[in-house]
């Protein structure tokens, strides 16, 4: 005999106080109401960064560099497979963006201008915290077919504020296109000729860069000279967490 | 019932922290080169106090029978036979340019280091190694990058000749069927006869004659020349 009492003095309650509710949503039929209560807005916590890139080459000029904040686990190129469109015509002709196109791609922060051999850039950059995940830095040698340097997939979530990590990058070639070296194939003050081209005519895979010959080397066609070799590292590239 | 499942998982926890003595690891190794192959891989867990190779140490015999010819057979007796364990030739074969053999499983026992060798081809005696990486106790993904040693046993003549013998001078093959032929040789004046960092090779562009049997468009590099990735489980 209580079980149905008590059960009705439950629902009676719950029937009361959701009308209590019912009525405090429906201020706006109340002229003397106060305002609605608007959601706070909550600021986005912002994480700061500066990215510091030092061109380590003799005589290759780098096209702005692109430094681009990416959801985890996504990754500009891997090596061993083919390069995409966005990424061959950034090592074809410097131009990074299409970048922006790619699948996990957040934001492309681009660098101020070409980076002259010996020069070093800083790029600094504020992502919001629930976007923090990895991050890419790629140019490209200009003075070659295909060359591009950078890093692809570092995670951002292993620095602290003031900290700081260092790292020394690799030359790689896309892969799209044949190092022929000739007249009228290299973007860069060498040469001033072609940049993207969508023919691929080389292995399509991104590999290793072997180097530049340059016609001081023996290869007769080439419109390089010994200034425009290179050898690993290089790149310095040098991230602080600086809030 | 609630203490219980913390114990229950306090004791699990401290099982897990134990340190590993035996690590099951999961490998690639990338070839990042332009036009070189890499023979038969040969993966080796050791103890601390053995290599496979050392810079700035003469090679071992097995290692000079390696870097000539590709035969990775005594090495890996020699590590089996000091209580190691080996994956060899886990490509099954050459390992192309910009190609990558993956989930190679090792159970590295009680083994604590890591080396990896392969020849580079076609060269007379240049290999990809990893000399003695110690394994991590720590659960995770490793990656790093291998240069190529010259092992200092051959003459970088650069004459494609069917040589792969230890002793015998040129090179073994151009797998990729792209070398050249009749060369009159690159002078080698390198008084190094231990192992140490591989200085490129010269190459022309000449098929037919010429210093070299080598194509400097197709079979230069630049260090490093591998990419390995370990996941220690």
């Amino acid at each position: 005999m209580n079980y149905p009492k008590l059960n009705f003095k439950y629902s009676a309650t719950a029937i009361i106080a959701f009308a209590a509710i019912s009525l405090a949503g429906c201020s706006d039929n109340d002229n003397d109401s106060p305002a609605p209560v608007q959601p706070p807005v909550v600021a986005p916590v912002m994480q700061d960064y500066s990215v510091m890139i030092t061109n380590l080459t003799a005589n290759q000029p780098m096209s702005p560099v692109a430094v681009v904040a990416q959801e985890s686990g996504s990754r500009l190129w891997s090596t061993g497979m083919a390069a995409s469109v966005a990424l061959e015509t950034l090592a074809e002709s410097g131009d990074s963006s299409g970048l922006t196109g790619e699948t996990g791609v957040n934001e492309l922060f681009s660098g101020d201008g070409v980076l002259v051999p010996g020069a070093t850039q800083s790029i600094t950059m504020s992502l919001e915290q629930s976007s923090v995940a990895d991050l890419s830095i790629v140019t490209m040698l200009v003075n070659t077919n295909d060359a591009f340097a950078g890093t692809t997939g570092f995670n951002l979530s292993t620095l602290a504020v003031d900290d700081a990590t260092t790292l020394r990058v690799i030359a790689y070639d896309a892969g799209t296109e044949a190092n022929s070296e000739e007249k009228g194939t290299i973007p860069g003050p060498a040469d001033g000729g072609e940049g993207f081209n969508a023919v691929r005519d080389d292995n399509d895979k991104v590999h290793g860069h072997p180097g530049v010959i340059s016609a001081d080397d023996g290869l007769a066609d080439s419109v390089l000279s010994a200034s425009h070799r290179f050898d690993n590292p290089v790149m310095i590239i040098k991230i602080t967490r600086t809030k | 019932m609630n203490v219980n499942h913390v114990t229950k998982a306090l004791i699990l926890g401290s099982l897990m922290s134990l340190p590993a003595t035996a690590a099951e690891l999961e490998i690639s190794v990338t070839n990042l080169t332009h036009g070189n192959y890499f023979t038969p891989l040969l993966i080796a867990a050791h103890d601390m106090d053995s290599h496979l190779f050392q810079a700035g140490e003469m090679a071992t015999p097995a290692l000079q029978k390696m870097a000539e010819g590709g035969d990775i057979g005594d090495l890996d007796a020699a590590v089996t036979g000091a209580g190691g364990v080996t994956m060899a030739n886990p490509a099954m074969g050459l390992l192309a340019p910009s190609a990558k053999v993956e989930s190679i499983m090792l159970d590295s026992g009680e083994m604590t280091h890591l080396s990896i060798t392969a020849m580079v081809l076609p060269t007379n005696d240049a290999f990809v190694g990893l000399d003695a990486w110690k394994i991590p106790t720590e659960a995770g993904t490793y990656t790093f990058t291998l240069n190529a040693y010259d092992a200092g046993t051959e003459a970088n003549d650069e004459i494609i000749n069917g040589g792969g013998a230890v002793g015998t001078p040129g090179i073994p093959a151009a797998p990729g069927g792209d070398g050249g032929m009749n060369a009159t040789g690159v002078m080698d004046s390198s008084s190094n006869d231990k192992v140490h960092i591989h200085p490129g090779v010269l190459g022309d562009t000449d098929v037919n004659a010429g210093t070299s049997d080598l194509d400097s468009r197709i079979h230069r590099w630049l260090n490093p020349v591998a990419r390995v990735t370990v996941v220690v489980k």
